[in-house]
């Protein structure tokens, strides 16, 4: 018998696409906390220029292309007249970073490429933990290291080069001292440099497929043709990032460069000469003695350096999408 | 009748002890050869004879190969070579600085170097006088106190590129990357600019750490998020299967999932800052003596403890104390490398 049963049909719950309470809560907290580098990056622009503008308001564009740095004072100890400029040191910071970049990259490429696909069992563990850790020195660590310990050869080389290419104007020298040059703080950054743009190298060679590689050496590729025709391509990206990213760290190096070169307020082309500077090494040995007014003047120094970071760690961001993709 | 014969195992690939014997009397020519070149040219020093005897054998074993087989693999000979090359060279550095600093830091090492400070020394006092607790201290407390800032913004921002994937992660991940590219000198004159010179009016510990997070903040965000992004996709779909919202499955399965490489993240943003000296000399002060309150006073620090006693000293106790440091901080980031590859079991090291 049918008996008429009450059949209920319960309200169809409620779909919906829009995430918890304590999930929008955890988004929330996380976008802020996210946005913490935009935030922080904003404030270093903000506060460096609310302190330095009215400095290069002033000098305008020969703030970045004299070389003077100097406060007149009257005999009442008031400012009378200044002039600052740090093209000298612009021009320090670029010689030395591209010395870095030149000497450090091919070494680091090499050493990647040595760990990567000719090291093996315990010895590649222990390169590759002591890479590493190289990366973790402090710059102190390094620039007292240079100064004491590598300068001797270091100047060694120089004279070397200066007597076989002494024709060309890089390495000639207004005067015979080959201390504390710029070539040597450069080969002191490129020893900093080398173990960072090392490690970043191997670990984009490591991600290079497996299944390609097999394949070169199926079609009886060497190493060498394994390498150039699969490793390469395929890291090419991440090794330029690694570059730019040790040159971001050589341009902004302070204690080593101020430890190893001797800074001197003079644009200087000659590497091999002992004299030179970089923007960072002048803030750090001007501050001491700077009034509040040249503490201004570092302020937009230091507005500047990181203007100019930024923009080299822009351009590898760019170079990394462009060309590489892949990787890293 | 058969006869089995159980064929040996073979391994063509081996390297055969005759093929050892060439390549090392192929390098005993080499080194012969360019002790020879060395002699008759005049370059000198070691690495003269490490350049000459670099290229000897390379040419030698270019030529080897040539013969044995055929250009493809003679030039594969010399890239191997060279890679060889740029390891050592990587190399040489960092054995030449952890000697240098364990050879001529040890004279700067005594007992009472861990309980006293330098407030009533100079540094060019004997050097079994006085001592680096303050720099000690300070350093630990101005490294704790960036930790504190910088790791909760460091995995926040770790979660946001990894969990939440949103419009900006893009721009969020290349301004972490920028934000690593800062120099640290830079980070110090923010500092100055934002919080000293408007706000405190005095340098301090509180400085300190404030202008060490911000180098340490992009270190720990780039370490966690790799870390986060090897955590497989499966789990985050079934934390979110079993009914889990986006909240529980983060804090309840990944975080812990990923506890090892969090902890590494901290470590490897203290090795990165525990030497940091610029910014420090730029906010922090610097004391002599003991100084435990980071909101006010000058806090001393290792790096200011070696930079002054470098640069202001000139005798030879004031060096050897300045080593005696330097080897002190070598030995923190030593048993921090140790440290990270023992807790996350990971070869961090």
């Amino acid at each position: 018998m049918l008996t008429a049963t009450e059949i209920v049909i319960p309200a169809p719950r409620e779909l919906t696409t829009k995430p918890r309470r304590s999930d929008q809560i955890f988004r929330g907290v996380v976008t802020i906390g996210g946005m913490a580098s935009l935030v922080i990056l904003g404030l270093i622009a903000l506060f460096l220029s609310l302190k330095g503008i009215h400095i290069l308001r002033e000098e305008k564009f020969s703030f970045i292309t004299t070389s003077k740095w100097e406060v007149i004072t009257d005999e009442t100890g008031s400012i009378a007249g200044s002039s600052f400029g740090i093209g000298a040191m612009l021009v320090g910071t670029f010689l030395c970073a591209l010395i870095a970049i030149i000497v450090g990259v091919p070494i680091a490429v090499l050493s990647a490429l040595y760990l990567t696909f000719y090291a093996k069992g315990a010895a590649k563990k222990f390169l590759v933990s002591l890479v590493d850790l190289m990366a973790a020195f402090p710059s102190l660590l390094y620039g007292f290291w240079g100064f004491f310990i590598f300068m001797a050869s270091a100047e060694y080389w120089a004279k070397l080069l200066n007597k076989y290419f002494g024709f060309i104007p890089f390495f000639d020298v207004p005067a015979p001292i080959f201390e504390r040059s710029p070539f040597i703080a450069g080969l002191v950054l490129a020893i900093m440099i080398i173990p960072i743009v090392t490690s970043i190298s191997r670990e984009v060679f490591d991600q290079t497929p497996l299944d390609r590689i097999q394949a070169a050496y199926a079609l009886g590729a060497s190493k060498l043709a394994m390498i150039r025709a699969v490793v390469i391509p395929y890291g090419r990206g991440g090794v330029i990032g690694g570059a730019m990213l040790g040159l971001g760290r050589a341009m902004g190096e302070t204690v080593a460069v101020y430890t190893v070169l001797n800074v001197v307020y003079q644009i200087n082309w000659q590497v091999l000469f002992g004299a030179g500077g970089n923007v960072a090494s002048l803030i750090l040995l001007k501050f001491g003695e700077a009034g509040p007014y040249e503490v201004d003047a570092l302020m937009a120094a230091g507005l500047i350096l990181f203007v100019l970071t930024l923009f080299v760690n822009a351009a590898a961001d760019l170079l990394i999408t462009r060309f590489g993709g892949k990787g890293r | 009748m058969t006869m089995t014969v159980e064929p040996l195992p073979q391994k063509p690939w081996e390297v055969t002890s005759r093929q050892r014997a060439s390549t090392a009397s192929l390098l005993a020519i080499a080194a012969l050869l360019s002790w020879l070149l060395i002699t008759v040219t005049g370059l000198n020093g070691k690495l003269g004879y490490l350049s000459a005897f670099f290229v000897t054998a390379a040419t030698l074993i270019f030529i080897q190969q040539f013969r044995l087989r055929n250009l493809a693999a003679a030039k594969d000979s010399l890239l191997s070579s060279f890679a060889l090359l740029g390891m050592v060279i990587t190399v040489i550095p960092i054995v030449s600085i952890v000697a240098t600093v364990i050879v001529k830091g040890y004279k700067g090492i005594h007992f009472g170097l861990f309980f006293n400070d330098m407030s009533l020394n100079s540094v060019n006092d004997p050097i079994n006088q006085g001592g680096l607790l303050h720099a000690l201290l300070g350093t630990i407390i101005m490294v704790g106190g960036a930790l504190i800032i910088s790791f909760p913004i460091g995995v926040l921002t770790a979660l946001y590129l990894t969990e939440i994937q949103g419009r900006l992660s893009r721009p969020i991940k290349f301004l972490v990357q920028a934000m690593s590219g800062v120099p640290s000198i830079v980070a110090g004159l923010f500092i100055l600019s934002s919080l000293v010179y408007p706000v405190t009016k005095s340098l301090s510990g509180m400085m300190g750490s404030f202008a060490l997070s911000i180098l340490m903040i992009p270190t720990i965000a780039r370490t966690a998020e790799e870390m986060l992004r090897l955590i497989p996709n499966e789990l985050r779909e079934a934390g979110v299967a079993l009914g889990g919202t986006q909240w529980r499955t983060v804090a309840g399965v990944v975080l812990p999932a990923a506890k090892s490489g969090l902890v590494t993240a901290v470590i490897l943003g203290m090795a990165r800052i525990i030497g940091e000296t610029a910014p420090l000399l730029l906010v922090s002060g610097g004391g002599d003596s003991v100084n435990l309150n980071p909101t006010s006073g000058p806090m001393g620090s290792l790096p200011y403890y070696i930079w002054k006693s470098f640069l202001t000293g000139g005798t030879e106790e004031a060096f050897a104390r300045a080593w005696g440091g330097l080897l002190v901080l070598l030995a923190f980031i030593f048993i921090l490398f140790g440290a990270a590859r023992l807790i996350s079991g990971r070869k961090v090291m």
